[in-house]
């Protein structure tokens, strides 16, 4: 281009721009045109088959949902599997009005009346070609109900899903938890798109925590219905082609959980509140997770009704709340093992030094007696006895030349004070207390009686059963602790590849004598030997018990009160506790046990612990077996 | 006057008086019927489409008087003063955006709001004037064809708004704003040598657009390349106002008769996809005497930029005229299913309002520019 000083060509300029002007207009006809031609062929050439799809005759995408995953046992039996049931369901786009079929099926006893609205809400929040479950599980006698009136009710059906089972029923249920119909908040945080066609969710335990494994990928297939919801075959008189991509069904998991030691553990705590946990010290799986009382998590899976969740939720003994991990209780004489290793690290104390217990404790310069559960006291006790004997005076004196800070730092090395990182949700972190912690909680300063009373694991120390057995694999291991677990392995859905997951090793605890876990386990055995607090549980066994005794307060006794059980209301009564791992030599399993109310640790919480041993090193289940629920049968109708 | 005889003199006097008091407002009166008729049918529409919802419609209503005293008021601006102001109004524009990209309320998902007291506004609207009354101005005393590089300084003058406004992100406005000023540089007359290696460079950069998109803006170009791969998702906009356009036929269901948009399959009937709710009730009939109308409005502002005196009066009324048809093609064209969704309004007929005042405030100007032209006298 050649380059030459311009000048401004106005007559050039507007002839340019009314050139280019004329172009834009011709091009914007022609685009328009376009524009028209398409409008033409949708309305006038392709008019039938867009009227067709309008007038009711529509694709409807009827979504697949995936198979849930399975749930195994350690030993490859299925616990959480899916099993037919027949639901009812409505389709909102197909319902003209939604409140008034609600209300005439809840007049004929289908679904409940106090759940309409709720109901309402569910089907406004949903999309409105997917159907909508309103009962998870239907009785014979529901459909055949429903069968005689269903023209009265377009838009609602009954469809064969598959429905979550519990074989087990109320056996490991705080473990497994279950899944529930999706509710409106659920709808909030899950994709749509995932979940077309599922009716459930799981609320709690593993169902919870492993949703996104359990519950696989939903598929679709397109079908022809007309207004009325039933299926053709044909849209207007062209063919039309039909897509279907097939579900992709749930991961299965595996535990390191035994449903037949799971049980004995349930079986020895029927008829009393409390919880028992049962590690694998040398890879942190969890064995046993009992949380008693229980409930049926089949009840929840084919819809609950109201006033049978009403009993659960308001029955005094909580079947609903998880112990294990939620229960915050003083430990009790249980973090005695515990306080010696603390002893024995910071240098406090010799193991062989003996101190004299005559009945109670004082703090220098005070006259206050902190007093020994045993009245005259255990005379002379160096440190293996007083954990034997269980000597609080020992213990007191201990805590005292600790210090808060020091147990405060000690109790939290192995574990209390914070959740334990279980992988189901819910746990609790329980409470380890220290100067600062009061200070901030109360804005006061502590006291020196406080530590001593935090020596015998009362006061403000609180912690969960989870943490107690967790605590005591960490002692069985020597320092070696691994996050407890359920999970031990996942099989992919579609390679049937199974993934075996490796424990979680914690950071050692690197004692700088090694030599003071030996010390402290030689106590924990004599506790199971004659002239222990647990002597009678090593009765009989093939195996070696290392443990340790609790009796906590639930409430405080004056200084010159008598505890006196049978004067107490039941649930003031002493919550017995009792921490063993065997063989104490070589430990595979670590247990806690706690019984609320149960009196004491050694005479009611030790011997649920010897059976559980018993079950899991030696195979014997003896234990007189709770009835299970009858074999894939959907309870009874459930509607009031 | 003189050959009045009388018989038809009141009506022929109220003509002529009307047409002077047209005049003396700067308005133009073929462009103003044409304006008024699609709006009146908008309108019309409308109270169908929302579902006979009469505050959605009179809210609208409120909005149309807004926006024509917009018109009326801008097109008393002198020119030269128009001229004047295009840099001011362009740089603060700009200021605006940013002030928004740093803190602006969130609408939607997306940053395309500035709070300003009791005023609630999208600096957006603003450059849907400022970009082509800039690019004009700057133009307007460089002899004509552009060269290369008073091309390029008006390319970048398009792009930082436009840049800004696609970040929000807000792709039908950043498109419009885009096209706005680039009609302007064709319409100066930029070479067609020069046009022809920017679309093939543009065909390269569609990569590097790619990459600077949000997910939502990729999953509707995806969605528009194949609608079927989600027909519950991204794809159900398209599918079903096709659905809704297709069963209207050539007469249509009858006005409140469209079954697709009264039981609410079709999404955003009042807004993005009101052309379909047209195309159901009204039928092709219906569509193609809105789209005629459409022509008439832009055939008229063609003409009157023809018809101007000087180069930054011809550049700013062409591009005006050319933008809007780009919204009707552009929203035509993605109801119907030829283009992909983006968020781009029916002129003047879908609810919402800064689309409607923006654009009759630049019917405004346009008629300032046009109609004050007997004043400068030259």
């Amino acid at each position: 281009m050649p380059r030459s000083v311009r000048i401004k060509d106005h007559w050039g300029e507007q002839r340019l721009f009314i050139g280019r002007t004329l172009f834009a207009g011709i091009a914007a006809v022609v685009l328009l045109l376009f524009v028209v031609g398409r409008l033409f062929w949708l309305q006038v050439v392709r008019h039938d088959y867009f009227t067709d799809l309008s007038q009711g005759n529509r694709v409807r995408l009827e979504p697949l949902p995936p198979d849930r995953g399975l749930i195994y046992d350690r030993n490859g039996v299925v616990i959480a599997e899916n099993t037919p049931a027949f639901q009812l369901e409505l389709t909102p786009e197909q319902v003209t009005n939604v409140g008034d079929t609600l209300r005439r099926l809840a007049a004929i006893g289908l679904v409940e009346s106090d759940q309409v609205p709720a109901l309402e809400r569910l089907i406004r929040a949903a999309r409105k070609f997917e159907a909508v479950p309103l009962r998870l599980s239907l009785s014979d006698a529901d459909i055949a109900t429903f069968a005689v009136r269903q023209f009265e009710f377009p838009g609602v059906e009954i469809q064969t899903r598959l429905a979550r089972w519990y074989p087990y029923g109320d056996i490991a249920a705080h473990a497994l938890g279950y899944v529930a119909a999706i509710s409106e908040d659920d709808l909030k945080h899950i994709n749509a798109d995932e979940y077309a066609g599922s009716s459930v969710i799981g609320k709690l335990g593993l169902e919870n925590t492993y949703e996104e494994q359990l519950h696989g990928t939903a598929g679709f297939r397109q079908v022809l219905v007309n207004a009325q919801g039933r299926h053709v075959d044909r849209l207007g008189s062209a063919p039309v082609k039909l897509d279907t991509r097939q579900p992709r069904a749930g991961n299965d998991i595996f535990l390191g959980l035994d449903i037949k030691v799971q049980r004995v553990a349930e079986e020895s705590l029927h008829g009393r509140r409390g919880a028992l946990i049962a590690i694998d010290p040398t890879t942190g799986d969890v064995v046993a997770l009992a949380s008693v009382p229980s409930f049926d998590p089949n009840k929840f899976t084919r819809g609950i009704s109201t006033p049978e969740y009403a009993t659960l939720r308001d029955d005094l003994d909580r079947p609903l709340f998880n112990r294990a991990l939620r229960g915050a209780y003083p430990p009790g004489s249980t973090v005695k093992p515990m306080m010696a290793l603390a002893g024995l690290e910071y240098n406090a104390i010799d193991p062989r030094a003996t101190r004299f217990c005559r009945g109670y404790f004082t703090l220098p310069g005070s006259s206050r007696h902190y007093r020994d559960w045993k009245k005259d006291g255990h005379g002379t006790v160096d440190m293996r006895r007083a954990i034997a004997t269980s000597c609080d005076v020992y213990f007191y004196g201990l805590a005292d030349l600790l210090g808060i800070e020091r147990v405060h730092a000690a109790m939290s090395a192995l574990g209390f004070g914070k959740n334990t990182g279980i992988d189901i949700v819910g746990e609790r972190p329980g409470l380890m207390p220290s100067a600062e912690w009061k200070r901030q909680t109360y804005k006061q300063a502590w006291y020196p009686g406080e530590t001593v009373i935090v020596g015998i694991g009362q006061g403000y120390m609180l912690a969960t059963p989870l943490q107690l057995a967790h605590a005591v694999a960490v002692i069985a291991a020597r320092g070696h602790g691994f996050r407890p677990r359920l999970v031990t392995a996942v099989r992919d859905a579609t390679t049937r590849e199974v993934q075996t997951l490796p424990p979680v090793a914690e950071p050692a605890i690197a004692l700088a004598d090694p030599g003071n876990w030996q010390v402290v386990i030689e106590g924990m055995q004599m506790v199971t030997e004659a002239g222990g607090t647990a002597a009678a549980v090593q009765r009989g066994a093939s195996y070696k018990i290392a443990a340790k005794t609790g009796t906590a307060q639930v409430f405080s006794l004056g200084q010159n009160e008598k505890y006196n059980a049978s004067a107490v209301d039941e649930r003031l009564r002493d919550h017995a506790l009792f921490i063993a791992f065997a063989p104490a030599e070589a430990p595979k399993l670590a247990i806690a046990v706690l019984v609320e109310n149960g009196g004491h640790g050694g005479s009611v919480a030790a011997p649920m612990a010897r059976r559980v041993f018993d079950a899991f090193l030696l195979g014997k289940y003896d234990a007189a077996p709770l009835p299970l629920p009858p074999k894939g049968a959907p309870p009874e109708p459930q509607v009031n | 006057m003189l050959y009045d005889d009388g018989e038809n003199s009141t009506a022929r006097r109220t003509l002529t008086a009307s047409a002077r008091l047209l005049r003396r407002l700067h308005l133009d009166g073929p462009l103003l019927a044409a304006l008024a008729a699609v709006v009146a049918f908008g309108l019309f529409v409308l109270f169908s489409a929302t579902g006979e919802n009469l505050p959605m419609w009179t809210s609208q209503l409120e909005r149309l008087a807004l926006a024509i005293v917009a018109l009326v008021l801008l097109a008393q601006v002198p020119p030269a003063w128009l001229k004047r102001v295009s840099p001011i109004l362009y740089g603060a524009g700009v200021l605006l955006l940013l002030a928004v990209m740093v803190h602006g309320d969130v609408g939607k998902g997306a940053q395309r709001w500035l709070v300003l007291g009791p005023l609630r506004f999208q600096p957006s609207e603003l450059m849907k004037l400022g970009v082509p009354m800039m690019c004009a101005w700057y133009l307007h005393d460089r002899p004509l064809p552009p060269s290369l590089r008073d091309a390029t300084v008006v390319l970048g003058i398009i792009a930082l708004p436009a840049l800004i406004i696609a970040k929000q992100p807000d792709l039908g406005t950043a498109l419009l704003i885009g096209s706005a000023g680039i009609l302007v540089v064709f319409l100066a007359g930029l070479s067609t040598v020069v046009i022809i290696a920017g679309l093939t460079l543009l065909g390269g950069a569609v990569p590097v657009a790619w990459h600077f998109m949000h997910d939502y803006q990729r999953q509707r170009v995806l969605m528009f390349l194949d609608p079927s791969q989600d027909p519950l998702g991204a794809g159900y906009h398209s599918i079903q106002s096709q659905i809704a356009i297709g069963s209207g036929g050539m007469f249509g269901k009858g006005w409140m008769n469209g079954s697709q948009a009264q039981l609410e399959f079709l999404p955003e009937r009042s807004t993005d996809f009101i052309f379909a709710v047209i195309g159901e009730e009204l039928g092709l009939l219906g569509q193609l005497f809105l789209v005629g109308l459409y022509l008439t409005v832009i055939g008229r502002a063609l003409y009157m930029a023809s018809e101007a005196q000087d180069t930054y009066a011809r550049l700013v009324c062409g591009s005006f005229a050319l933008t809007f048809f780009v919204y009707v093609f552009v929203n035509t064209g993605m109801v119907s299913g030829i283009l992909p969704v983006v968020g781009v309004p029916l002129p003047l007929v879908s609810y919402g309002g800064t689309a409607m005042v923006t654009l009759m405030a630049s019917f405004g100007v346009l008629m300032s520019l046009n109609r004050h032209r007997k004043l400068i006298g030259s």
